[in-house]
């Protein structure tokens, strides 16, 4: 690298930050956290309502800053390295991530590491020793055990992000979706969260990282939750959560702000928590007649991937209201922001080190 | 520091320190008073002011124990040696030595082994190994099934009329779930006087389970294992050992719906008797939010309110002993995710002082109740005549002298076990073993292991 290009990647990154920066929770420190976030990024608890926030906030700034751009890329993590560490099959968790880290100019490393410990592979903590001597700055961890990156945080000195925990958590997927859910409903305001709106989480609640990420992060937001789902797929415990149950669908939704449907597993089909797919859509499935008693304005969200027809009909699914796609969009926007302020607090070559 | 244990002890054999004489000065048998104890032939040959003038005293080793509680040497009930077949996680030697330091003097090893004890040959070989060591009467129980997979008998009888005497039965590990295979293995062992130890669990209801079913498993994300998974076990067999006029003894109570059932089924007659953990006296499912699975067991941790009930069930005797479930795993086995993990916890060396902790510091037991939940009653229940006998002159001297006022910060890297998976890792706790004694002869001295006739101390600490 000539010491021109040197100059001008400096000039950038400090343009970078300025668009960035600005907000409130700003610290002028170059110490890991000093974005107000935890070091790692396991679950949607380990959030303050100031530091979600700052997560929207930036990534907003983030999506105005690459908006403008002719190549939309930032240099802020150059000299990153961030690992996806993939134990489960998961092409759109795993491409959102590696988007969002090549927006920022990270290096991307793909590890699918398909199966466990559990069916005979390398340990989990073998494969950590490894990243870590690999000099990994952060591992994005996608796990079928609840927990596995808890334990992978204990192992490596990089920042770990849960992509998805077994049936815990998945905090970025709620990120987005809260994300999603302030622009539509609070006009994307800066500062703002979700204070007063109400929102509805269906289906299986039992085994979603999704429903349990976003019942505590729309909470710390100040929106009220309503779960609802058949009793058979809610966990025992879950009314010491922040939110509301309710088996009646038709009534959960009279006058909602959002509607978030849950992908029904497969397996569950089978597995006698509900008798049959068709009385599950009966009861529990988002279609047009439903759709038609949320607010008039409300909108209409889904994970993914969907079963058309099961959950949500076709219809709903492509009507008026949907925001399915732009969560998806939202989530690289989102993933960059959460990967910005893990790592752009510990800044490893002394180039930086200011204010975000 | 804590060089292991060496395996093979040239010579070694049980009872060989017969001869020893020993004089204890000035303990306080169950916390009351001050005595001398003169232990000699293996016996408690004099207490009190007749122990130091007694002829047998001459010479003998004078052992200072002022200030130390004497109680008869502790029985555990539940203990995994793992050998054959687990001698990564623990040997009968290493596992005889935790159990000694922890003030032991009879252990039964569950048969969950690999093979199976579920043979006159392989409970034998136990027995024997435990011969060998010379630290602790090893008592192996047998498999009621073949395997313990929970189809056929094994041969109960054959292990009852073996070398072992086995008359304690478990599939531990696993349920014996099939209610007629449980209610013929009850009628059965009736022959030889023998007790069926019930690890509760009925398996549908936990299919996959990983912590207690409340609260902290629905936010942890993981798979619930429902109290009523034990209960409805306890209350059948419960009703099964009624209706067959046999003894049921459940293994690992850990819910406060089990203390019921127990206590209702002891208040019109059954012939039932139950175990609490130390961890279960002590911890709560709380611990799994650091999702480190030295806290994965079964039965699992239960909340806050079933801890509370279990000490007050082991205080009125509804539950009658405190058994380790000392459950050794090697590293690899903990240092994993929470599902891949295996289920179990080191107890031997921490059981007296979480009792301690757990039931004296609340006022809810004396030293005479924890003689009797941890030697007396257990004894009792495994039939073992030698151990669990009071303190005085012409019983056997298997005894234990304790430290009070000791406290100490449990290491795992300290420990005797082969294993590290203490719960209690940097945790203080009360009370401290100092002495043990097998039949006269000192097992442990100044908190360190003494081998039998090689009379050197190797470096295990408590």
């Amino acid at each position: 690298m000539t010491a021109s290009t040197t100059a001008a990647h400096t000039a950038e990154r400090a343009e970078t930050a300025d668009a960035i920066a600005a907000g409130p929770g700003t610290v002028a420190s170059g110490q890991p956290g000093s974005s107000g976030l935890p070091r790692h990024l396991l679950s949607a608890a380990d959030l303050s309502r100031d530091a979600a926030v700052e997560v929207l906030d930036t990534a907003e700034r983030l999506d105005q800053a690459i908006a403008g751009r002719e190549v939309r890329k930032l240099p802020t993590l150059r000299g990153r390295t961030v690992v996806n560490l993939f134990y489960e099959d998961s092409t759109r968790t795993r491409i959102s991530f590696e988007l969002a880290a090549k927006r920022l100019s990270a290096d991307v490393i793909n590890f699918s590491a398909k199966g466990s410990s559990v069916s005979k592979g390398e340990s989990l903590k073998d494969t950590a020793l490894t990243l870590q001597a690999m000099g990994a700055d952060a591992v994005v961890c996608r796990h079928s055990a609840s927990g596995a990156p808890h334990r992978l945080a204990g192992w490596v000195s990089g920042s770990v992000v849960n992509a998805g925990d077994g049936t815990h958590e998945h905090p970025t997927q709620a990120l987005l979706d809260a994300f999603t859910l302030r622009r539509h409903l609070a006009g994307g305001a800066h500062g703002a969260g979700l204070d007063g709106r109400r929102v509805v989480i269906v289906g299986d609640v039992l085994h979603s990282r999704v429903a349990r990420s976003n019942v505590l992060l729309l909470a710390t937001l100040g929106a009220s939750v309503t779960l609802v789902a058949p009793p058979t797929l809610l966990p025992v415990g879950v009314e010491a959560w922040p939110c509301e149950v309710s088996y009646d669908l038709n009534a959960a939704l009279a006058g909602v702000d959002a509607v978030m449907m849950l992908r029904v597993q497969r397996e569950r089909m089978d597995g006698a928590f509900f008798p049959t797919v068709r009385e599950y859509t009966r009861g529990y499935g988002l279609d047009l007649r439903r759709r038609g008693l949320i607010a008039s304005d409300g909108i209409v969200m889904h994970p993914g991937p969907m079963n058309r027809g099961v959950e949500i009909a076709p219809a709903v699914a492509d009507g008026d209201g949907s925001v399915i796609t732009e969560q998806v969009a939202n989530g690289v926007t989102v993933r960059m922001a959460v990967l910005y302020l893990l790592l752009s607090g510990s800044d490893l070559s002394g180039e930086r080190g200011g204010a975000v | 520091m804590s060089e292991r244990a060496v395996t093979e002890i040239p010579g070694a054999a049980g009872g060989r320190g017969d001869a020893v004489s020993v004089l204890i000065r000035g303990c306080a048998p169950y916390g009351e008073g001050r005595a001398d104890l003169l232990l000699a032939g293996g016996s408690i040959v004099a207490i009190g002011a007749d122990a130091a003038g007694h002829p047998a005293a001459r010479g003998a080793e004078v052992m200072d124990a002022d200030g130390l509680v004497a109680l008869p040497g502790l029985v555990d009930l539940h203990t995994h040696l793992r050998e054959p077949g687990g001698e990564d996680a623990e040997t009968v030697a290493s596992g005889s030595a935790a159990a000694a330091l922890g003030g032991y003097t009879a252990v039964f090893a569950m048969p969950n082994t690999e093979p199976t004890a579920d043979t006159a040959g392989v409970v034998e070989q136990v027995f024997r190994l435990g011969r060998q060591v010379g630290l602790v009467d090893v008592h192996p129980i047998g498999a009621v099934t073949v395997g313990r997979r929970g189809t056929q008998l094994a041969e109960l009888a054959a292990m009852a009329t073996s070398a072992a005497a086995v008359r304690v039965f478990s599939d531990d590990g696993d349920c014996v779930s099939d209610p007629l295979l449980m209610r013929r293995a009850l009628e059965y062992v009736k022959a030889f006087d023998g007790v069926i130890a019930q690890h509760a669990q009925e398996p549908r209801l936990t299919s996959g389970a990983q912590m207690h079913e409340g609260a902290v498993s629905a936010r942890l994300g993981l798979a619930g294992w429902p109290a009523v998974a034990e209960e409805a076990i306890v209350a059948r067999d419960c009703l099964l050992a009624d209706h067959v006029g046999s003894r049921l003894h459940v293994c690992h109570l850990s819910t406060a719906g089990s203390a019921e059932l127990v206590a209702a089924a002891k208040a019109r007659g059954t012939a039932v008797t139950a175990e609490v953990t130390p961890h279960h006296l002590l911890l709560s499912d709380e611990c799994a939010t650091s999702y480190d699975p030295v806290f994965k067991v079964n039965p699992p941790l239960r909340t806050d309110a079933d801890v509370a009930e279990l000490r007050a069930a082991l205080a009125d005797g509804t539950i009658d002993i405190v058994a380790t479930d000392h459950a050794p795993h090697a590293r690899q086995d903990k240092e994993c995710e929470w599902a891949a993990a295996r289920p179990g916890m080191l107890g031997l060396q921490t059981a007296l002082s979480v009792v301690v902790s757990a039931m004296l510091g609340t006022g809810l037991l004396d030293w005479r109740g924890v003689a009797r939940v941890m030697s007396e009653n257990p004894a009792r229940i495994g039939g073992l005549a030698g151990h669990g006998r009071p303190i005085a002159a012409g019983e056997p001297a298997n005894l234990v002298l304790v430290d009070p006022q000791a406290r100490w910060t449990v290491r795992s890297a300290e420990l005797a076990s082969l294993s590290r998976n203490t719960p209690f890792e940097g945790r203080e706790l009360p009370a401290r073993v100092v002495a043990t004694f097998l039949r006269g002869r000192p097992t442990v001295r100044d908190s360190s292991v003494v081998y039998p006739d090689v009379a050197i101390e190797v470096g295990v600490t408590v």
